[in-house]
């Protein structure tokens, strides 16, 4: 069994490692430290610890005012109300200044569970990519939050860092992370599945499945969705007869729009989404709210099969 | 180098000049906010002319005292004063809203002295927030002052960053209330009641300091006394004149957002003699 870590525990770590070496790194929190992990920061460091209660639009709007004294601030809470609550705050007051604010928000998808539809941001990736200046990083596991983390630390401008609820298996072997360049994890020319996040697993174990049937496919981490790696797509697209695209948001403006686009501007070829379709969630277990809205291995492998079958 | 402070005789000649080069490029641009730019001209220019610390040659100066201008659709105010500082060329002023021009209809980072971006209400007072931590990071001795206009205040944001304002003692901070009674729609207390608005701000853990926002003298002692308060932030509700000094855009809501005519420009421009 593959090692299982929370990427908010490791958020929380690695917060600490960058803040024993960059006495301008600061974290700001509404009122869900222990959620997000940003407390074990507050421990460590509480001189640069902010909590700002139950009030996530002042907390996005105050990143500002911190990185234009040359901060480098993170902002944590969880994803509905970084990316909804606060939109406009990140896109006017930090976004369009360019600012070093670095948005790491636990909690999206649907695999939040039990708390349900409110609690479940299905959006938040369509939401940050509209925005300009914006980068977006979605680690699949424990390991590349540490990474993603690093990434946002040391490169100009606004991220949002978008972190699950539920404890994500390790992924071996995926070699070196480079901001916006996508990771190849599984050989293949008959179809290549891109995902992004849990469902980089689901991707995995599809691709076993189908290797099972005699189909290669090809899977690929896409863990920057802005900017994204244009040139994977492209590869994918000519290489093979077909693109799958998984991710735990809507199928409306996330990964699949992404790579939709690419696709439809540069090599037109058969796409089909795994994806939450125009719904909202609802309480229930991950796993069986992974069933519900079809976002798992087994309809990763019936798309697969949908585009050879064409 | 930062200008000399000036004597009160001399802040309201220097707030005339910013009142006629407000009227002058805003009729230049065809539109634009004049009646919020010239209420809160007296606060902003005495802010300038006598009590902040920065150098114009140098906008990013470490130790400069911060001005953001929350209210971001009187931008005219806010170059017009800092073309008057000395932070860029006064000619540049009647490129305001132009293509490609470094004066944006709404505040951004193109213009020298203009830190962070204003336009969309109610999120200066967390701006300044961040600012007033941030020096008490890194014991820095700079003030941070906060232009926001009444109608603004309806905006839920600002009451989120009072609260925090306050918690967070910030008495590096001092906030401007630019209460000239008039939003687009009509009368503050006609659309939205702000009253009592003195004791909203006091129960939220601020010193107040309710003001004539047109005397210079009470608008200096204002300013003073907001660095003598420890440990809490202060406001300063400067009672004011929408479209102050022009005597047919004064209290006239329709000034809020139009432009004046060239006819009117004409006219105002005489009055500002």
């Amino acid at each position: 069994m593959a090692e299982l870590l929370y990427q908010r525990d490791v958020y929380g770590k690695t917060l600490i490692e960058l803040g024993k070496t960059n006495k301008d790194v600061i974290v700001l929190d509404a009122d869900l430290s222990s959620s997000t992990r940003t407390g074990l920061f507050a421990k460590e460091f509480p001189e640069r610890f902010f909590n700002f209660g139950v009030a996530e639009q002042n907390m996005m709007a105050t990143s500002a005012g911190f990185a234009s004294c040359g901060k480098l601030v993170f902002v944590s809470t969880f994803a509905i109300f970084a990316t909804g609550r606060a939109w406009d705050q990140v896109r006017n007051t930090v976004s369009y200044n360019n600012f070093n604010v670095k948005i790491v928000a636990t909690h999206a998808g649907i695999s939040v569970g039990p708390d349900g539809s409110s609690h479940q941001a299905l959006e938040d990736i369509a939401l940050m990519r509209v925005i300009p200046n914006m980068n977006i990083i979605v680690p699949c596991d424990g390991p590349q939050t540490r990474d993603a983390i690093f990434a946002a630390a040391n490169n100009p401008g606004p991220f949002y860092v978008r972190l699950g609820r539920a404890k994500a298996e390790t992924i071996e072997n995926k070699g070196e992370f480079k901001l916006g360049r996508a990771q190849e994890l599984t050989e293949g020319n008959d179809v290549a599945i891109f995902a992004c996040g849990i469902l980089v697993q689901e991707a995995l174990v599809a691709a076993g499945e189908l290797l099972n049937k005699g189909i290669k496919a090809r899977v690929i981490n896409m863990h920057t969705i802005k900017p994204l790696d244009r040139d994977a797509v492209i590869k994918a697209a000519g290489q093979t007869k077909g693109i799958v695209v998984c991710e735990e948001h809507s199928v409306i403006g996330g990964l699949a729009s992404s790579i939709d686009e690419v696709v439809a501007e540069n090599c037109p070829v058969k796409t089909l989404r795994v994806g939450v379709r125009n719904r909202y969630g609802q309480s229930g277990e991950p796993g069986q709210l992974l069933k519900e809205y079809n976002l798992t291995s087994f309809d990763i492998v019936k798309a697969a099969e949908k585009i050879l079958s064409k | 180098m930062q200008p000399d402070n000036l004597k009160i005789k001399e802040l309201e000649q220097k707030a005339k000049q910013i009142r006629r080069n407000i009227v002058a490029m805003i009729a230049k641009a065809g539109s634009g906010h004049p009646g919020g730019s010239l209420s809160a001209t007296d606060a902003v220019t005495a802010l300038f002319f006598s009590e902040l610390r920065y150098k114009p040659d140098a906008p990013l100066w470490p130790g400069r005292d911060r001005f953001h201008m929350s209210k971001g659709h009187c931008a005219p105010l806010w170059y017009s004063v800092l073309a008057e500082a000395g932070f860029f060329p006064k000619e540049k002023l009647m490129t305001l809203r132009q293509l490609g021009s470094m004066l944006q209809g709404h505040p951004d980072r193109r213009t020298p002295g203009v830190e962070v971006a204003s336009g969309s209400l109610g999120q200066g007072l967390s701006v300044g927030l961040g600012m007033s931590l941030a020096a008490k990071i890194d014991k820095m001795d700079y003030r941070v002052y906060i232009l926001m206009g009444d109608g603004e205040i309806q905006e839920g944001n600002i009451w989120e960053a009072a609260m925090a304002c306050s918690h967070y003692k910030c008495d590096n901070l001092c906030a401007i209330l630019d209460y000239n009674g008039f939003q687009i729609d009509g009368k503050t207390c006609a659309v939205m009641n702000l009253e009592p608005l003195k004791d909203k701000w006091l129960a939220f853990g601020w010193h107040a300091i309710l003001i004539d926002g047109h005397n210079m003298k009470e608008i200096l002692s204002a300013y003073a006394e907001a660095k003598t308060v420890k440990d809490k932030p202060t406001i300063i509700i400067a009672k004011t004149t929408k479209g102050k000094g022009v005597s047919f855009m004064e209290n006239v809501c329709d000034f809020h957002g139009r432009a004046p005519t060239k006819e009117e420009a004409e006219k105002a421009l005489e009055e500002l003699k």
